[in-house]
């Protein structure tokens, strides 16, 4: 029995939920708001096939909330958030989602390997156990991201990295169609960024769309094909090459006139 | 001096029974309150069943479990309600939000015990916290060969049928639901993706932890309750790194600090030369407390003994150069 509210029989495989031609995700005149203050503010967008795609603007933009909203983690005020053209509710297994590393008790007693199993958990269902085979699949997402010495060890002996790591491990082992990520790169050593671009890479070769919040403007062109420039309302999207120009960011980012992503990395070196 | 078997089998049999089915049962579902950082709710839900459980009393006019049950888990759930209404339209935190609803739903109780008293019913507020363990009596066994007679066990105490049940229950509970239970006390958000509604496991472990507090109170009172929730679990999550290793611990740490409790408290004063007795339900939650000490200091990775030793090992290590030696 899958965690769906659905009988088993009318399951439908995950290739047969994405036909050709629907997009990943599409959302339509999304808005949220905490306390009537709106954070989201009738957003449309349609990710592209496959590819990745990052997130990008200022603190405060809701770019976090849009990633909660499109998984149903927060309410919206109105709009519409459809997975490969079904409502969310109905295309769980196609889903992976890696929230921020800060959103979970790094103390709790469970190893690096438990988890990753809990990815497999949406395959699982209720009333079963976590079988040798799903340990097995947690194992192999742990090898992926070279976290595999490391499946013994309690969570919060891992550093930063390490963990950030375990949580791409874990949405590995979802194997979803459409992954969204909240900071992967966030606060994470050189050979973390290395593991988590190659597993960005690896999922992009094999057609899967991610769609990440992503901080660092100097990385976007590098690590992305897409952009989506967010600031309450979508100020921009496309490729890379169209979207991430002086004029365009520095709407994004509030009005102050913005220096070509190219020159942020001579601004960023002087100011370190 | 040996207390005789009769006396020890209608005495203390049923009331150590009780005490370890209630230890056993608050630590189990304990876990997953401090491992949710909720062991408040613990306070809260032990002390705002009160008016349900005098509600129920009413109602009913007996002291039947069924009826006071029944309101306990009411009071419980709307309880649970008010604490999340205070934390939302108040914006307090959950903790603060816990405090105003249990002491004003205790209070509540208190209330309506001195209303009810007035008329001649008979229910008092201390026995609600302290318990009536030295009261279970089990007056069907004569001797050890008795117990081969089905009929002495169908005689069990009523308080002692009743934490039986609801232990079974959580075990149960906690054995059919053990993933969903652990990816919802983890990570609520990914178990929502998934398709576990965490929500509604939040508020089953709510109700869980009432239902067994409402089965340990009349045995053991709140106060025992209350930190057989929490300390049996904390200090189990000191000793290991596995959440099922902690859970097992967690059970067995209870049922340890019942026996020595009861212990202590029954046969203490004699062996001390005290004509005071001690109360059992006291003594138990003392017990708690010095096992819960003990793990703080003797735990082998999170203990402070333990991590002092770790600092020596890496300072004993080769190559090892103390951060005050390499000041310039």
């Amino acid at each position: 029995m899958q965690y769906l509210w659905r009988t088993p029989g009318s399951r439908t495989a995950p290739e047969e939920a994405s036909p050709i031609g629907t997009p990943p995700l599409e959302i339509r005149g999304l808005t949220v708001a905490y306390h009537r203050r709106p954070v989201l503010w009738n957003v449309d967008y349609a990710a592209p096939s496959g590819g990745l795609i990052a997130v990008v603007g200022p603190n405060g933009a809701g770019k976090s909330t849009l990633i909660k909203a499109c998984l149903g983690l927060v309410p919206s005020v109105s709009g519409t958030v459809e997975v490969f053209g079904r409502p969310i509710a109905k295309q769980r297994r196609l889903i992976g989602y890696v929230p921020q590393r800060e959103s979970v008790d790094w103390d709790f007693p469970v190893s690096a390997l438990d988890v990753v199993a809990m990815g497999r958990y949406g395959k699982i269902g209720w009333f079963r156990p976590v079988t040798r085979a799903h340990k097995e699949a947690a194992l192999h997402a742990l090898e992926r991201v070279g976290m595999a010495d490391f499946a013994r060890r309690q969570i919060g002996q891992l550093s930063g990295g390490q963990q950030q790591r375990v949580f791409l491990a874990r949405a590995l082992a979802q194997e979803a169609q459409l992954y969204f990520m909240d900071e992967p790169f966030a606060g994470v050593d050189a050979a973390t960024e290395r593991a988590v671009l190659q597993v960005l890479r690896d999922l992009d070769a094999a057609g899967r769309t991610v769609i990440c919040v992503h901080h660092d403007l100097q990385t976007v062109s590098d690590y992305f094909d897409h952009a989506l420039l967010l600031n309450t309302r979508v100020v921009a999207q496309g490729p890379v090459a169209r979207v991430m120009t002086p004029d365009l960011l520095s709407r994004t980012y509030g009005g102050r006139p913005m220096p070509a992503p190219a020159a942020l990395g001579a601004l960023g070196a002087e100011a370190s | 001096m040996m207390p005789d078997v009769q006396e020890f089998l209608q005495i203390d049999a049923p009331a150590l029974l009780a005490a370890v089915l209630a230890c056993a049962a608050c630590a189990l579902v304990g876990n997953f309150l401090v491992l949710r950082r909720q062991g408040m709710m613990g306070d809260a839900v032990s002390h705002a069943i009160l008016p349900g459980i005098v509600g129920g009393f009413l109602v009913a006019g007996t002291r039947e479990t069924l009826p006071m049950m029944l309101g306990a888990l009411a009071a419980a759930a709307l309880a649970g309600l008010l604490i999340e209404v205070v934390r939302r339209l108040g914006r307090l935190e959950s903790g603060a939000a816990m405090g105003v609803v249990f002491t004003v739903m205790f209070a509540a109780g208190v209330v309506m015990i001195e209303q009810a008293s007035a008329a001649g019913v008979d229910l008092d507020a201390d026995c609600v916290l302290y318990g009536q363990l030295e009261t279970i009596l089990w007056l069907a066994p004569k001797g050890w060969a008795s117990l081969a007679n089905p009929a002495v066990w169908a005689a069990l105490p009523r308080e002692v049928l009743t934490l039986a049940a609801v232990f079974a229950l959580c075990v149960a509970l906690v054995g059919l639901f053990y993933k969903e239970l652990k990816i919802t006390t983890f990570d609520p958000a990914l178990a929502s993706t998934l398709g576990i509604p965490a929500g509604l496991f939040h508020y089953g472990v709510v109700l869980l932890v009432a239902a067994t507090a409402i089965a340990a109170f009349e045995a053991v009172g709140s106060i025992l309750v209350i930190a057989m929730l929490i300390a049996p679990p904390a200090a189990a999550r000191l000793l290991t790194d596995r959440l099922a290793a902690q859970i097992l611990l967690s059970v067995a740490l209870g049922v340890l600090a019942a026996l020595v409790g009861y212990g202590a408290a029954a046969f203490g004063p004699m062996l001390l030369g005290v004509s005071h007795s001690l109360n059992a339900a006291g003594m138990i939650a003392v017990a708690s407390g010095l096992i819960l000490a003990l793990a703080v200091l003797f735990g082998p990775r999170h203990g402070l003994l333990g991590r002092r030793r770790a600092v020596g090992r890496l300072r004993a290590a080769p190559g090892f150069v103390a951060p005050e030696a390499q000041k310039p």
